[in-house]
């Protein structure tokens, strides 16, 4: 998967879950108040589901979740760094 | 809506441990405020406690349609029976969620033989819905947390040997795994409850209570969002099909006192107004088991709808418990007050279920948000 697909298929969940549809890649949805209880957890499961990797308790940083960008660049490493059950 | 075949005999199992071993005794564990040791130990010994964990950690690994039949069952025998295995599931599935490998090494095959006993430990004297707010305080140095507070409302806390805590680290929150024996906790009963009186509640005092880092689950800063989320979110699925099972013992319980007693020359079943009653319930359970098979499904495909089912679901099922067994009071007039009926029982822990995991309040708030 390219990064360009992986970066679509974020941002659409990201735009759908935050109701935003105009969200930029670069916008903090965290800081900006976006998101609500549910969607932490939910984006990690789709993040899983969909590219087929593990998110660990490394990951947990608020710089990985962030926005459009910074979740395609932990999916990225992670998908370079082998896919299922590697963390970053 | 159909089940496996390993399904269909799983819960024939679950049904005839909880008709031998639960149901028949649960008014009695009321009355001693208490769960029996032995009990705790067949739950181990049946896989149950070990539910939602992996086999390669001594865990039954159910499914998620596997795990709510069981809930459903041990919710229609008993709730405060239930409310262990919601709270140890809990710890078990945050740490095979978040835990480091040394973590889940270590717990793991603890939580799923019965050795250890888990609880969950969020809530405190001022903070219950507004999780965000907890007082407890962690403060790291040199590779030790201090945690200073109080937790209340702990279930099973008198019986866990370890507690998942969650405590205010400066502006953010943390989740530490602390032992039972650790200098500086103590735990003591919380036994002044109406409903679930069994679960033995225990409130936990945390003073210059040192625990080491290692001890932390995930990073500072997630407890809430994903530790707890992550939680909680296990926990409405158990409450959700937990309810299920007690609204059916409610119906059960309903039909069969309507079929015996006799009023104005004929039996209560063949009057209306109890058939609107029965009628009601009937609907209700099929309506609330129709939400908890569809955010069980979810659930075993991982879909992140599940999430929000699995508010649905507990919602609502928590809902039409409470009000069936206010009918099945009604149905049984003075006998639903008796403790010759297990009814009482039902009408005193439904009422729970609509507060535990999160209030009804803040399910309809999560709810209306997801979907405005």
């Amino acid at each position: 998967m390219d990064q360009t697909n992986i970066k679509d298929k974020i941002r659409a969940f990201v735009r759908d879950k935050t109701k935003q549809p105009n969200l930029a890649d670069d916008e903090d949805f965290f800081q900006k108040g976006f998101v609500n209880s549910l969607f932490a957890m939910q984006l990690v499961l789709f993040v899983e589901k969909e590219f087929q990797l593990r998110v660990g308790d490394d990951d947990l940083v608020l710089e990985n979740f962030n926005s459009t960008n910074a979740i395609s660049a932990l999916v990225e490493r992670k998908l370079a760094a082998g896919g299922a059950d590697s963390q970053t | 809506m159909e089940l496996e075949t390993a399904q269909l005999a799983a819960q024939d199992e679950f049904r005839l441990f909880v008709d031998r071993h639960v149901a028949p005794f649960a008014d009695d564990f009321d009355d001693r405020g208490q769960v029996p040791g032995e009990l705790i130990t067949a739950l181990g010994t049946g896989g149950y406690l070990g539910a939602n964990i992996a086999r390669e950690h001594g865990g039954r690994a159910m499914d998620a349609i596997t795990g709510g039949l069981l809930c459903e069952q041990v919710g229609r025998g008993s709730c405060s029976l239930l409310s262990l295995l919601v709270v140890h599931g809990m710890v078990a599935h945050v740490l095979a969620r978040w835990g480091s490998e040394v973590q889940q090494k270590q717990w793991l095959p603890k939580l799923a033989s019965g050795e250890t006993l888990a609880a969950f430990a969020l809530s405190e004297p001022e903070v219950g819905s507004d999780a965000g707010s907890v007082k407890t305080s962690a403060v790291l140095d040199q590779g030790w947390f201090t945690l200073n507070g109080t937790k209340k409302w702990t279930s099973f806390g008198l019986r866990a040997n370890l507690y998942l805590v969650f405590a205010r680290c400066g502006s953010r929150v943390a989740a530490l795994l602390v032992e039972r024996e650790t200098p500086g906790l103590s735990v003591s009963p919380v036994s002044t409850m109406s409903g679930f009186k069994a679960a033995q509640m225990a409130c936990l005092e945390f003073k210059d209570c040192r625990v080491p880092e290692s001890q932390l689950i995930g990073r500072v800063g997630f407890g809430l969002s994903h530790i707890a989320g992550s939680g909680l979110d296990y926990g409405r699925h158990c409450v959700g099909w937990g309810g299920l099972g007690l609204a059916q013992a409610c119906l059960d319980a309903s039909l069969a006192y309507a079929a015996r007693r006799v009023q104005f020359g004929k039996p209560l079943k063949e009057h209306p107004l109890i058939q609107e009653m029965l009628a009601n319930m009937f609907t209700n359970i099929k309506a609330a088991r129709a939400l908890c098979w569809q955010e069980a499904r979810l659930r075993h495909a991982a879909n992140p709808q599940m999430i929000l089912d699995g508010a649905v679901a507990k919602y609502f099922t928590s809902r039409i418990a409470v009000q069936a067994a206010s009918d099945a009071v009604q149905i049984h007039g003075a006998n639903g007050f008796s403790r010759d009926y297990p009814i009482q029982r039902y009408y005193r822990d439904a009422k729970v279920l609509e507060v535990i995991e999160g209030s009804s309040q803040i399910h309809q708030m999560m709810i209306a948000r997801n979907i405005s």
